[in-house]
């Protein structure tokens, strides 16, 4: 604790601390000397190639990939071309960009993945160098060839590659040159002697570095920050120019005296830093440059490589890793000596209490009395997420802790989150994971990602006991880890199917929101078929089971999970594809196992291919459906004897199907038609498609008596419906004389008030009266009513002694035109209601 | 705007909302002044979501039907398809879409299907070589429309057809998800019962769904404590039978439209004449104050309500004598306006009651509903009935016999082979052969059959749910079979008695109706359960699978309203229907050609 301070530099009004993350645990015998070397940003792996330049069959160079504390996670011997540049994805892959353009995509354990080209031209002239690029798009590639053309993909998983526009007057490969992205736009920097260049997709323009030092003649080296936002350019006279990259502003220049060209340069900043600076290596010497112009020289025992980071920068050689950063604020303010911030008095308050001493109250007094408190608190919290060494953490999370029992309503979940982090921080930060993050890079890639960077290195354990520890919703978390687990363990091909898939379900069981397709899926791709359809099986979404099954061609299968979906319209997909797929007899057969499909297929049918309806029926035997079918399809003929055909093909269905009575329905409608074809041929009437009902009232209404007579014997009307029939077509016709003559011909099935009702409904009641008579007792009131004969309703109705129907009548009577019928009954109803 | 809707139990407005924020949604991703191309079918039901003035707002400058050809030239941007997944209605976008290339400047097409995007359709307009024109593809999801404050339905015309005659249970599909949605908004309901095949499918879907999502648990507190899933075929007899509320007498008469309908309004002209004046269309919806307050009320008793309303709002206009004061006057005043619109609604919904006081007074209105109520009283339903063959004779429209005939099937539990032979006979020769087809679709669904045990056990059936009660008080209801003038609609019957005293009471006639019961139970996260209040009422979603009528609706709003009931129904159904329409959705007319 108390040396704290002791690796801290000052760098104009801040200070700069080297802090050692790892002492590596690899054995590298000459160091990192002769070795192409890459190390990912947020504390990834590293890939060593050494001596990438061996081409000789009998000595090929190894590659080997490792953690950042230097533990191997693979090794082997490189057998295609020539590397000219390593270089990590966001997904951690390896990317290796050969001479010839290729490049390579290897996992973290080197496993080959696969590779794309940069393009023909390229392969002809070689890639001189190769830088990889991070940006919000993703991982970016850009190459240099031998014809000094620059080519850059944005993005290698949307691979969309952009030959960029010639360098006036560049020859071979440029003294330096950067990636940056601007605008939306990954551009490159490039310095010919002593201009430079922005090239964009289209034109190369030439730009002016404000206020660089005239004394240069070229400039030999450049880096841009890690937000993009800042340029470093290193000249030849030993200057170092800092600016903006848009190349508006100028920062600063500092002369290094050093004439040598770097051999690396890093921006080391942290957002909202005070004393931001540049990085400058040599063989043996580094120098921090700041802003500020005042400088940090340190010495270097080995071969190192910088790597810079969001809020610092690494340095990697043969056998330590450290962090190299400008001190937090907050850090400062505590340890800084004889610092009177709160925080540090609050530290000082807790070491004292500690000791037991009551100068702890006093240091507290102090801070409470200027109300600082809260801040002090605040101070502690943020300096403990600075900090690499657990102790010092714990110390200053004791030192809030201590501080904030003073405090009422203070909100303890900054500090709980801290301590949340710092835990997950310090066990991936363990030598055994190899991941030194730091709390501000943490927060900028979110749990999320760190989740994804465990997954990657198979560190499944840790990662679900962080997720389980930060409570991620486990479909993000939990979930995803163990789904990532089990896509890995379907590669395992010594074991078994079996017990894969029953040490799957086990420790996935029921976690929710598992997508078992997607590991199917993988293990189909390593081509374990029977295993992806017994891990589908666990698969809760059918409706996702169903396109794995299409791809490995368990056709049927996918229509049983298709229908158990219940999404109809994946039921369509499937049957549409096995109809493809299968030849007719076999797709029907299928079909007929499964109704639901069956059914949506006849819908389909019906709308699409009424032929294959058809033979559908046919194959079910369903005569219903096939009589049904012809009926419907009768229609659709325009001749008569193609109807009368198909209506035939219906007759013989509706017999198979025993449905005797709608095989007779038919034969009749037959008959009609044939009738309604004779009569039209001699009495030229149009007649064909009509009802019998509407045939027959037709013909009555030309006068055809004999003709509908025909018909009624024929087809058996029933005499009730004949009856009203035959007197309504004549009281339309207005044939009174006819009417009568019907009338009298038999006693009438449906009484003879209808007579009444269609005589005075055609405005009749001369005609009506006739009738009445005849009209049965119990109707009579009603009768008389309807011709408008009061008298005789008013009579009928008495006779009767009906209360109601008494009412009927007087409801009708007028009392003042009506008086004497109105008194009698009223005394007919009196009488009517004693009994 | 739509401030109806959050007036109920549930504030079905959030409902709403969430669909009209996903088609703006939709709409802002086709940058620029844009053309919608409707599926005329989804006019309506768009209609309860978003009115034009929305679309406006998002640069919709022109609207079309869709139909084969080419797309009216517009000058827009965008053209937009709104269109139902159906094979046939790709077909058609593919035309358009051909002649819009053949343009000098085509515009950008899109497709939005609803209510869901189809793979099958997608490979339909693959074959035809156009997929690749359209910018965007995309699905609106539209399920459940808000109908009122305590109506839901998806419009989906053919549901019953398709469930219960084609065996096509797509529209299932989407009630299931319709019902996600909504539990998404709503909460996790944590009772599910049912009765019926369908129900049971669209459960074990529901349920099924939820473990699929099982990653993302709902932390949203119940709104609903029970959903209650019926299947249509499970009570057959009540959309046959002639509704008698004020509002499916208003909405049975032909002028209706969607939520709303027209009336010609009659001015006593000059000389006496009465000259019929611009069809005047009513907007009907709980919105408005007094249709809310009648439309549920049985015809004969809105007369009476009509009067009492009319009291009240001139005794209100007579306040002004006795207003002496000037704060008096200005209180008076104030209200005026609301006033006036009490009285103008009521001078409309007189209009309406007398339209259709000439029905309901007729002789013909009367021998029907007599014989329908002789049917479901059980009378002669075993024997041929004389009323059913003098209208057949007299010609009367086709749809009033299949529904009679049907509803003396559905009360006899079929009928005797000669019997139903005859019926079918007489309605061949009357109306024509080609609904020989009708027929055998009625008898598919059920709603024809012949008698296939001696035993009827619609008897049994109607005596344990108190189908039908002697003594309907019209006026002042006291129980739901007022909707009716005595029949007590099955469906409703079941959803009070499962809130109380529960179906184990009744698990004999459970038996009786088609298709299995269950209860399911979904498991809430802890924290999510309820406490009830004290007196608090419970809240029952009813879905009618296949459609619900509008006396059903009422019946559930009057167990809502009863003091005592201790449950609040909210409706959701497929499609509302009259026996009307839903037997016509059930009649197969093939088109004749010529001779």
């Amino acid at each position: 604790m108390a040396f704290v301070t002791a690796n801290w530099n000052p760098l104009g009004d801040a200070f700069y601390r080297k802090v050692e993350l790892y002492e590596m645990g690899w054995s590298l015998k000459d160091g990192l000397r002769e070795c192409l070397v890459a190390a990912a940003p947020y504390g990834g792996p590293i890939a060593l190639l050494k001596e990438p330049q061996r081409r000789s069959p009998s000595a090929r160079p190894q590659l080997e990939i490792y953690s950042s504390s230097g533990v191997t996670m693979a090794s082997f011997v490189w057998k295609s071309g020539v590397v000219k540049q390593l270089g990590w994805t966001v997904c951690d892959d390896l990317l290796c960009i050969q001479e010839d353009g290729t490049i390579l995509i290897y996992d973290l354990f080197g496993n080959f993945k696969r590779h794309f080209s940069m393009g023909n031209e390229v392969g002809q002239s070689q890639v001189l160098e190769a830088k990889v690029f991070h940006s919000p798009y993703g991982t970016g590639v850009a190459i240099v060839t031998g014809a000094s053309r620059f080519t850059l993909a944005t993005n290698i998983d949307d691979l969309k590659l952009r030959r960029l526009p010639e360098v006036p007057g560049l020859q071979g490969a440029p003294p330096c040159w950067a990636v940056l992205t601007q605008d939306r736009q990954s551009k490159v920097l490039v310095a010919n002697g002593a201009d430079i260049f922005i090239l964009d997709n289209a034109v190369c323009t030439p730009v002016n570095p404000p206020g660089l030092s005239p004394q240069a003649t070229s400039i030999v080296h450049m880096c841009v920050s890690f937000s993009y936002k800042y340029l470093a350019l290193f000249t030849d006279s030993g200057h170092v120019w800092m600016g903006s990259t848009d190349l508006k502003e100028k920062l600063s220049e500092v002369d290094t005296k050093v004439r040598n060209t770097p051999k690396q340069m890093a921006w080391c900043r942290r957002p909202k830093s005070r004393e931001p600076s540049v990085v400058i290596m040599w063989d043996r010497h580094l120098l921090v440059v700041g802003v500020c112009k005042d400088t940090i020289p340190y010495h270097l025992d080995d071969d190192s490589v910088l790597v810079p980071e969001l809020d610092g920068v690494r340095i990697v050689n043969g056998t330590h890793h450290e962090l190299l950063q400008e001190v937090p604020a907050a850090c400062e303010e505590i340890f800084k000596i004889a610092s009177m911030a709160p925080g540090a008095l609050l530290l000082e308050a807790l070491k004292e209490y500690e000791k037991e001493s009551q100068k702890a109250d006093e240091y507290l007094r102090e801070i409470k009395e200027q109300n600082l408190l809260g801040e002090a608190v605040r101070q502690c919290v943020e300096a403990a997420g600075h900090e690499q060494e657990a102790e010092t953490q714990k110390t200053l999370l004791r030192a809030a802790s201590f501080g904030k029992c003073f405090l009422s309503n203070f909100s303890p979940e900054p500090q709980v989150c801290m301590c949340r982090d710092l835990r997950v921080l310090n066990a991936v930060r363990d030598y055994t994971v190899g991941i030194p993050l730091t709390h501000m890079q943490f927060r900028q890639m979110t749990v999320r990602v760190l989740i994804d960077r465990l997954v990657y290195r198979k560190l499944y354990p840790l990662a679900i006991e962080i997720c389980r520890y930060l409570k991620t919703p486990e479909y993000q978390g939990v979930s995803r880890v163990l789904k990532h687990w089990a896509c890995c363990k379907v590669q395992q091909k010594e074991e078994a199917d079996e017990n894969i898939a029953r040490a799957i379900s086990l420790k996935l069981g029921e976690a929710a929101g598992i997508s078992y397709s997607e590991i199917a899926t993988k293990a189909y791709e390593c081509g374990r078929t029977e295993l992806a359809i017994k891990l589908l099986e666990f698969e809760p979404r059918s409706g996702e089971q169903v396109p794995l099954l299409l791809k490995i061609k368990r056709s049927q299968l996918a229509l049983s999970k298709a229908i158990e979906s219940g999404d109809t319209d994946l039921v369509y997909t499937v049957v549409t594809y096995l109809k493809n797929e299968m030849n007719r007899g076999d797709f029907f057969m299928t079909l007929r196992n499964q109704p639901v499909a069956l059914s949506l297929y006849r819908q389909f049918c019906k709308h699409q291919e009424q032929d294959t309806l058809k033979d559908l029926f046919n194959q079910d035997d369903d005569h219903q459906e096939l009589g049904n079918f012809y009926v419907k399809a009768s229609y659709q003929e325009k001749k008569l004897e193609a109807r009368i055909g198909l209506l035939q093909s219906a007759v013989d269905e509706y017999n198979k199907a025993k449905n005797e009575f709608a095989a007779k329905l038919t034969e009749e409608e037959m008959r009609l038609l044939r009738f309604q074809r004779r009569l039209e041929e001699e009495k030229g009437e149009c007649l064909l498609g009509f009802s019998l009902h509407d045939t027959i009232s037709t013909l009555l209404s030309l006068g055809l008596h004999k003709h509908a007579e025909q018909l009624y014997k024929e087809f058996r009307v029933p005499d009730k419906r004949y009856w009203w029939l035959k007197l309504t077509a004549l009281a339309e016709k207005e044939d009174w004389e006819e009417l009568e003559k019907f009338a009298k011909s038999k006693k009438s099935p449906i009484g003879y008030l209808p007579f009444v009702e269609v005589c005075v409904k055609r405005q009749n009641k001369y005609e009506a009266k006739k009738y009445v008579s005849k009209v049965t007792l119990d109707q009579k009131v009603k009768a008389h009513l309807s011709v408008g004969d009061l008298e005789g309703a008013a009579d009928a109705a008495i006779e009767r002694r009906n209360e109601g129907e008494i009412g009927a009548v007087l409801s009708r009577c007028s009392p003042a035109t009506d008086r004497a019928l109105v008194e009698r009954l009223n005394r007919a109803k009196a009488t009517a209601a004693k009994k | 705007m739509a401030a109806h809707l959050s007036y109920g139990r549930v504030n079905l407005n959030i409902l709403r909302e969430a669909a009209r924020k996903e088609l703006r949604e939709f709409l802002d991703k086709c940058a620029g002044s844009k053309a919608i191309v409707w599926d005329e079918y989804l006019t309506g039901p768009f209609g309860l979501i978003a009115q034009y003035s929305l679309l406006k707002e998002h640069e919709v400058e022109k609207m079309f039907t869709l139909k084969g050809g080419r797309v009216p030239p517009a000058d827009v941007k965008n053209i937009i398809f709104f269109v139902r997944p159906r094979l046939e209605l790709m077909d058609i976008i593919a035309e358009n879409v051909i002649s819009e290339e053949k343009l000098p400047a085509p515009r950008e097409a899109h497709i939005l299907f609803v209510p869901r995007r189809s793979l099958l359709c997608e490979q339909r307009l693959k074959e035809q070589g156009v997929l690749n024109s359209f910018t965007n593809i995309d699905e609106y999801i539209l399920d459940l429309i808000p109908y009122d404050g305590d109506l839901l339905s998806m419009e989906s015309e053919s549901a019953f057809r398709e469930c219960y005659l084609e065996n096509d249970q797509t529209s299932l599909f989407h009630t299931a998800k319709g019902l996600m949605t909504l539990q998404a908004l709503y909460g996790t309901i944590p009772q599910i019962f049912g009765k019926g095949e369908c129900a049971r499918h669209v459960a074990n879907m529901m349920l099924r769904m939820k473990r699929e999502f099982a990653g993302s648990q709902n932390q949203i507190l119940p709104v609903f404590d029970t959903l209650l899933l019926l299947d249509r075929n499970v009570d057959l007899l009540t959309p046959l039978a002639t509704q008698l509320t004020y509002e499916v007498l208003s909405c049975d008469s032909d002028q209706c439209v969607q939520n709303g309908f027209k009336f010609a309004q009659k001015k006593p002209g000059e000389g006496g004449k009465d000259l019929p004046t611009e069809p005047k269309k009513l907007q009907l919806n709980s919105a408005e104050e007094l249709y809310a307050e009648i439309r549920d009320k049985n015809f004969n008793a809105v007369g009476a309500a009509l009067s009492k309303k009319a009291k009240i709002i001139s005794a209100a206009f007579e306040e002004r004598h006795n207003a002496k004061t000037v704060g008096e006057i200005k209180n008076f005043v104030s209200q005026l306006p609301h006033m006036q619109a009490a009285r103008s609604s009521l001078a409309n919904h007189t209009s309406v009651a007398e339209l259709i006081k000439d029905i309901t007074t007729s002789e013909s209105f009367f021998d029907n509903l007599t014989v329908e109520q002789e049917f479901m009283t059980g009378v002669d339903t075993d024997k041929i009935n004389t009323y059913i063959e003098d209208c057949i004779a007299q010609k009367d429209p086709l749809i009033k016999i299949l529904r009679l005939v049907c509803m003396q099937s559905v009360c006899n539990n079929g009928l005797k082979q000669k019997v139903l032979d005859y019926y079918k006979r007489e309605i061949l020769q009357t109306y024509g052969y080609e609904h020989i087809l009708t027929l055998n679709n009625l008898e598919k669904v059920g709603l024809l059959k012949p008698q296939t045990t001696t035993r009827n056990n619609y008897p049994t059936i109607r005596k344990t749910l108190k189908l039908w009660m002697e003594d309907a008080n019209e006026q002042n209801p006291n129980d739901i079979s007022y909707v009716y003038s005595g029949y007590a609609p099955l469906s409703v019957r079941l959803t009070q008695v499962l809130a109380r005293p529960g179906w184990r009471s009744i698990e004999e006639v459970l038996k009786m109706l088609p298709g299995p019961h269950f209860e399911e139970r979904q498991q809430l996260p802890s924290g999510l359960h309820k406490k009830r209040q004290q007196g608090e009422n419970r809240t029952t979603l009813v879905f009618f699978l296949g459609g619900v009528t509008y006396a059903e609706i009422a019946a559930l709003r009057f167990l809502s309203q009863m003091e005592d009931g201790g449950t609040e129904y909210i409706i959701a159904t497929t499609k509302l229907i009259n026996g009307t329409s839903w037997v016509k959705s059930l009649m197969d007319r093939p088109e004749a050609q010529i001779l």
